[in-house]
């Protein structure tokens, strides 16, 4: 699985782009998440708040219940501020 | 339809011209201009970074653009977007709209920007002397602006 990050949640973890290796019992966003937070006191931090964090799967915008899976890319972002 | 996501600067003289030239069925075409503004008070901005997510920003915007030649009866649309660090009076982004008649450009138009500014994956960061580098947080007015253009909102309003 390929996982991004922008704005200030690449900041916060101190990483772009990476791959990873899911485990097998993840099936969902909000159970990634939850298994990216345990990685270090960064990934807490910026992960700490669901509610300003958006999420998109193979490049579509994804709630915490919608499913996902080792092949797919995952990006984690603040909310847009375009324009 | 067109989607253009640069770092350069872009022409709206240019751009405005090449959307309608040949096409005798354009009454007429509205465009907005998205510029860099000071932050105002004291502290002045220095200057403004758009980071994107090259790949989703094209998609996403070719599929605003797209919902919105099915609401309106559009004869071209044009959005132009940049990325990149950007400084005060510097042009973000284009968008234009042209149809046979003025009132579906003007509504496409604003229908456009206001759901880019929610949709489309660009987020901003700001430099100025007091407060440094911050990211600019998203807007309950932005928000709002792009409510109003839901369908089940647009029907709850009529």
């Amino acid at each position: 699985m390929k996982i991004l990050y922008f704005a200030w949640l690449r900041q916060k973890t101190g990483i772009d782009a990476e791959d990873v290796e899911m485990p097998p019992e993840i099936s969902d966003v909000a159970g990634l998440l939850d298994w990216l937070k345990e990685r270090n006191s960064n990934f807490a931090d910026a992960l700490a708040d669901f509610d300003s964090i958006r999420v998109a799967v193979n490049q579509e915008f994804a709630e915490l219940d919608a499913p996902v899976a080792q092949g797919d890319e995952v990006a984690i972002f603040p909310p847009m501020t375009g324009g | 339809m067109s989607v253009k996501v640069q770092s350069e600067d872009f022409d709206i003289g240019g751009e405005l011209a090449a959307l309608t030239d040949g096409n005798m069925d354009i009454g007429g075409m509205v465009s907005f201009v998205g510029l860099v503004r000071d932050l105002g008070g004291d502290d002045a901005l220095k200057a403004m970074t758009l980071e994107h997510y090259p790949g989703m920003t094209e998609k996403m915007l070719r599929e605003i653009e797209a919902e919105a030649n099915e609401r309106w009866d559009l004869e071209a649309s044009l959005i132009v977007h940049r990325y990149g660090r950007l400084e005060p009076g510097d042009r973000i982004v284009l968008v234009a709209t042209a149809s046979a008649h003025r009132q579906e450009a003007f509504d496409a138009c604003a229908f456009l920007i206001d759901w880019l500014k929610t949709k489309a994956p660009f987020w901003k960061l700001e430099e100025s002397d007091q407060l440094g580098a911050q990211w600019v947080e998203s807007k309950e007015t932005d928000d709002r602006a792009a409510e109003r253009w839901e369908r089940d909102h647009r029907d709850a309003a009529e």
